[in-house]
């Protein structure tokens, strides 16, 4: 039986009056990088936001510790639950040093508002994410891949052990979505956090997750290890896709090979 | 980014910005000790300074501090007032066109005030009257804005709906009053510190002392943060909705005690976070820098108004007005000519 501090049970997620998923239940497993994909509008996004309490479920209760996270101070949740949504925004002229130390926020106080520790870890998440010489360029003139590590530097100063990702590769080409994606595994490997993420790739996920969830119509059609659940029935029942399943000839995970229409 | 540290305490500052707000200051002082000595009767500037800490002649002493002080402490506060508000609403709603003037609450206190006028009400009533119209019109725009929080754009559009409304409702009670109130009415739409003694100073500093630390202690750090995005915020473990709320409020008292002391003084609240932003060069609100140039923006512009036509004292308003409304064509032509309008 893994562990899980963070889990969601019974979760009935909606938008106004639009229903995006009932009684929904996952739990990510400790140290593991859990990738959820799925169809468009399944829902992956609002699991997303419901478990980072950015979404109140109508429903059930996400958990966090033990606790149910609506019953936390927000600010503590912060110190234990980093999120990097879709929607951010880079105020005009800010540079890259004052938009990672942002991050700090939820360890701050009034009378502490810059200490070593802010200095360092602000410094190391620089690093880690290869934007140490951008420090004191404005945010608005880095390309795409740049930008959004930036903002995973910004996530990372929160020194959270639990992070959530939305889409993180969205807007880049492969060679950044790759980059991105290797940052990640390299944070969860060598730093011991747990990531999630919601991917859009299902190679990539497959090839990046110690455990992927996947949702269709609001529920999980399944979940564990890639090699073991992903399977063209998996991917036809969940996607409406023909495709056959191969080993990645890199990473020997499993590679969907989408069925052509016609032959050339 | 400079740094101040003890063991439990740390800030950080930004030379240029507090280099900026220290000259902001000196420029405010000297405007004051300035138009503290011209008039009808001129007091030069040594004579002025001395008077103000304690000497100078009994004649001196009457005309400096009972006289002319009010009104220069008046445009001061007002100044700082509107400043800080509009800062707060162009960070609020992540557009530089979010202020006072904008969203209607400035209209709105002129509604309350009017209606006083029509009533035949006192100075203090008119007073009364603006602060409760401002923050009437604040909470209508918020209650019309909300939808499971407020989004920028959706305030900025109720807010002009809002004020549209407002200017003819407006219109309608200066056709109600009397000559000589529609008169005098006229005058505190425009924006005037003609003959204002502590009576405007005091209500104005004691909200002023509580809304000040309010908005910049209480949610200056939050508002930085906010700027990223509302679900960064959250993320990062603020509650924007309640700093949201208390931000707006603090910032619609602050406009509207602030034209209730001095009238709806146009484009204060516009401009100063603008040009505070361009001369620190810092990113965020700059709440403290904001204030500062807002209070070196009305007490100049007064200075202006009493010298601009010989013998005659402009009301204030007319001066901010012609600056403010350069600075916006002066800020579409920079943007045309950067290819962003």
């Amino acid at each position: 039986m893994t562990m899980s501090r963070l889990s969601g049970s019974g979760l009935t997620l909606a938008y106004d009056g639009r229903t995006v998923a009932e009684d929904l239940s996952v739990a990510i497993p400790d140290q593991s990088f859990t990738v959820i994909v799925g169809p468009n509008a399944c829902g992956k996004s609002t699991l997303l936001r419901a478990l980072s309490r950015l979404l109140k479920p109508r429903a059930g209760t996400v958990v966090l510790d033990g606790a149910d996270i609506a019953s936390l101070p927000t600010k503590r949740v912060a110190q234990i639950l980093g999120l990097l949504p879709q929607s951010s925004i880079a105020p005009d002229g800010i540079t890259v040093a004052d938009l990672v130390s942002r991050g700090r926020h939820p360890h701050q106080g009034l009378l502490r508002q810059w200490s070593r520790e802010d200095e360092r870890i602000v410094a190391e998440s620089m690093a880690a994410t290869g934007v140490a010489d951008l420090a004191e360029r404005a945010v608005d003139e880095l390309s795409g891949g740049q930008r959004q590590r930036v903002w995973t530097a910004m996530v990372l100063a929160q020194q959270t052990p639990l992070l959530l990702l939305d889409e993180p590769t969205t807007y880049l080409d492969i060679a950044h979505q790759i980059e991105i994606l290797d940052l990640c595994a390299r944070l969860h490997e060598e730093e011991g956090r747990t990531l999630v993420a919601v991917l859009h790739d299902l190679n990539q996920a497959a090839r990046y997750a110690t455990h992927l969830i996947v949702l269709c119509d609001g529920r999980v059609a399944a979940s564990g290890k890639p090699e073991e659940i992903v399977t063209a029935e998996l991917v036809e029942t969940v996607f409406g896709l023909p495709c056959r399943v191969i080993e990645d000839p890199e990473s020997g995970t499993p590679l969907v090979v989408p069925g052509a229409r016609r032959r050339r | 980014m400079r740094v101040l540290r003890t063991s439990a305490f740390s800030v950080r500052y930004r030379p240029r910005a507090l280099t900026a707000s220290v000259a902001g200051v000196l420029v405010a002082f000297a405007a004051v000790v300035v138009t503290l000595g011209s008039g009808d009767y001129q007091i030069p500037p040594g004579e002025v300074l001395r008077t103000l800490f304690g000497g100078g002649t009994m004649g001196d002493h009457f005309i400096v501090v009972e006289l002319r002080l009010p009104r220069v402490v008046t445009a001061l506060l007002v100044g700082a007032a509107l400043a800080l508000a509009g800062a707060v609403f162009q960070s609020l709603v992540r557009n530089p066109l979010g202020s006072p003037d904008m969203l209607g609450f400035t209209e709105g206190a002129a509604t309350g005030a009017l209606v006083v006028v029509v009533a035949g009400g006192s100075s203090l009533a008119l007073a009364c009257g603006a602060v409760i119209g401002g923050l009437a019109t604040g909470i209508g725009v918020y209650a019309l804005a909300w939808r499971k929080g407020v989004h920028g754009y959706r305030l900025i559009l109720a807010g002009i709906g809002v004020s549209a409304i407002l200017s003819g409702v407006n219109g309608y009670l200066m056709t109600r009053a009397q000559l000589m109130d529609a008169a005098r009415a006229m005058l505190w739409l425009t924006g005037s510190l003609d003959g204002r003694g502590w009576g405007e100073v005091v209500p104005l500093a004691v909200a002023m002392a509580v809304l000040v630390p309010v908005a910049i202690i209480g949610c200056g750090r939050a508002l930085h943060v906010i700027e990223m995005g509302d679900d960064v915020a959250r993320a990062l473990g603020i509650s924007v909705e309640r700093v949201r709320l208390t931000a707006l409020a603090g910032a619609v008292l602050l406009a509207s005690f602030a034209a209730a002391a001095a009238g709806p003084v146009s484009f204060v609240a516009l401009t100063s976070p603008q040009l505070a932003r361009r001369l620190t060069r810092a990113p965020g609100p700059n709440l403290v820098a904001s204030m500062v140039v807002g209070a070196v923006l009305l007490t100049c512009a007064d200075l202006g108004a009493q010298h601009a036509v010989p013998g005659r004292h402009l009301p204030v308003g007319v001066v901010t007005g012609v600056l403010g409304g350069g600075y916006l064509i002066w800020l579409l032509a920079a943007g045309r000519k950067a290819g962003r309008i």
